[in-house]
């Protein structure tokens, strides 16, 4: 079992599509060994364009080349790339529908020590609020490739957050990413637990610690925010006594609101497990975890408690 | 290099070519006039401010298609003052890439003519603008992506004074200076007012040309109203090698029709009412 870090995924996924598709280059804001853009700027230099700390002009600029054919990536840390250089993100890239694909490292809690001004915890309501944005956020290396290939496959403005801490594989080796597909990791009944990125992997050891307790949790891996899965959701909704939704995010506008939003018409309780519209702190992103009530013990605890 | 020159000075010199822009300039700023009397609001200052360039630049200087509008071979140009974007409808109608019946739906409902440019929309605008500065970055994404496919196509980016505020257009002056973008000319349209007041009772702007020089930027200083300057600067930054230029070209903001000119309210959002439609137009007709 590999234990990589989406944030290297991505980055060795670059260099091994950058065979298979000679049509893409990577824009970056001098944060390559943060963003791991360095493994693709190291193969392919002529293929990485450097833009300097600037990260408004560097989106703007990358929504001009696209119109060449070639397919950018703009790359940076989540924060920058969601709130600095946002509304270049809405005018020059969405709204005229452009083939640029965003794809931010240093998201949620998972940042640790650099703190508060670099963990991101906005980024996927942000982009979720912009129309013509696909919003993806993946679970482990497996689905971070299939990603990353099915973003060069199809055409629009799209966000990948990746993230930071390695993380185990919780996709099945024969998984299929496909946009706007939620899949089921672990089956179960009663409760369902709905995670996203690096969650997913602390809701299935949460629902494997629960199974000794007698309580048969199903794990849900939703991995684009937008288009979100709304069939999956309601149908685990019409079978679940009530819902928990895990995400390394405020607790405003992410994976939380999307489950709501979607299953809306169905009369099923939803608790979420994420950052409590708070600003964190520095720390190790386990321990911050732990203080901030994204944990797995946190999973774990809020679903014993609404299961008597 | 002296050759396209001797040819670029000749056909400058061609006095049919002065007459004709001329008198498509005058054309533009009387189809802005009409267009902004039907729309009831919109940016009648800056429009006509860059009314001489853009004339230059849509029937003169650039390559163009109106048959084809996304023809490969085009020269791009991006307004990044998307507010003033009558003057290009009005270039664009004029040029034959739709028809002028267009004008009145300017800035309605179900209109083609959006109160800022959209690409989708209206044929021959190749960006979104409004946001000031963006269409800046975009145009030198543009050209740093044919410098890589080696296309020769040139980018032509149209920008206002006022917009010289934003922090982006300096983080793109650098970008287009460190990749040498010569295929790029970046035209200040510097009539000195933005929305409110004069740029530097707004915010200090001078001296513009030495911040451009600094930046590694090669710049003309031309009058923006003067047609031989305005097409000897564009001859000359084809002969520019290995830096991007721009022109800081002096304007009069609502120049052509004197009750707006230099007269900060008419920066926008207002429209020339039924009268002063009729002044407008008879000024701009015996305008020599």
């Amino acid at each position: 079992m590999s234990t990589e870090s989406l944030r290297v995924a991505f980055g060795q996924s670059l260099v091994r599509l950058a065979y298979k598709y000679p049509n893409f280059v990577v824009f970056d804001a001098d944060v390559a060994g943060g963003t791991c853009t360095h493994f693709f700027r190291n193969d392919f230099p002529d293929r990485f364009i450097q833009c300097g700390i600037a990260e408004q002009n560097m989106m703007s600029a990358a929504a001009g080349y696209s119109l060449s054919g070639i397919t950018p990536f703009v790359t940076c840390y989540a924060v920058f790339a969601s709130m600095r250089a946002v509304e270049q993100a809405r005018n020059s890239v969405a709204y005229p529908d452009f083939n640029v694909k965003i794809v931010a490292s240093h998201v949620g809690l998972d940042v640790g020590p650099d703190g508060v001004s670099h963990q991101a915890l906005e980024d996927l309501a942000i982009f979720r609020a912009i129309p013509n944005f696909t919003v993806i956020s993946p679970a482990d290396e497996r689905e971070v490739l299939q990603a990353t290939e099915v973003m060069l496959r199809t055409h629009g403005p799209t966000y990948m957050r990746t993230g930071r801490s390695p993380v185990p594989d919780v996709t099945p080796a024969d998984y299929q990413f496909k946009i706007g597909k939620g899949v089921v990791l672990k089956d179960g009944s009663e409760v369902t637990i709905v995670a996203t990125g690096i969650m997913v992997h602390r809701a299935i050891a949460a629902a494997q610690h629960l199974k000794n307790d007698g309580i048969n949790a199903k794990v849900v891996n939703i991995s684009t925010i937008k288009p979100i899965d709304r069939p999956l959701l309601q149908q685990c909704a019409s079978h679940s006594r009530f819902m928990v939704t895990c995400e390394d995010h405020n607790i405003y506008g992410g994976l939380f609101s999307s489950v709501l939003e979607a299953i809306a018409d169905a009369p099923v309780p939803v608790y979420p497990v994420a950052v409590r519209d708070c600003f964190a702190e520095s720390g190790e992103p386990l321990a911050l975890a732990q203080k901030y009530g994204i944990s797995e013990a946190d999973i774990i605890n809020l679903i014993k408690s609404k299961h008597n | 290099m002296a050759r396209d020159k001797t040819a670029a000075i000749n056909r400058i010199m061609n006095h049919d070519t002065l007459t004709l822009l001329r008198t498509k300039a005058k054309i533009i700023r009387k189809d802005v006039m009409q267009m902004l009397h039907y729309a009831g609001s919109g940016h009648p200052g800056g429009s006509l401010s860059a009314a001489d360039i853009v004339a230059a630049l849509y029937f003169h200087e650039m390559r163009l298609n109106p048959k084809s509008p996304n023809w490969p071979q085009r020269d791009f140009f991006v307004l990044s003052k998307g507010h003033s974007c009558p003057v290009v409808y009005a270039a664009l109608a004029e040029s034959g890439f739709f028809s002028k019946d267009w004008y009145n739906g300017l800035r309605h409902i179900n209109g083609a003519l959006q109160g800022h440019p959209d690409r989708k929309k209206t044929p021959g605008i190749e960006f979104n603008s409004g946001s000031l500065s963006q269409g800046f970055s975009f145009g030198l994404g543009r050209a740093l992506a044919y410098k890589h496919t080696k296309d020769t196509n040139r980018v032509y980016i149209l920008m206002g004074c006022g917009e010289q505020d934003e922090g982006q257009v300096w983080e793109g002056a650098m970008f287009g200076a460190h990749y040498k973008l010569n295929n790029v000319l970046a035209i200040v349209d510097y009539n000195q007012l933005q929305s409110d007041d004069t740029n530097d009772h707004i915010m200090m702007l001078k001296p513009l040309a030495e911040k451009w020089r600094s930046f590694g930027w090669n710049v003309f200083e031309i009058d923006g109203h003067n047609m031989e300057q305005i097409l000897g600067a564009f001859a000359d930054a084809r002969g520019i090698r290995l830096k991007p230029s721009v022109i800081i070209a002096s304007t009069i903001k609502g120049k052509g029709v004197s009750f707006m000119e230099n007269v900060p309210k008419w920066h926008g959002s207002l429209a020339p009412t039924a009268d002063e439609l009729k002044l407008a137009m008879a000024e701009l007709d015996n305008d020599q």
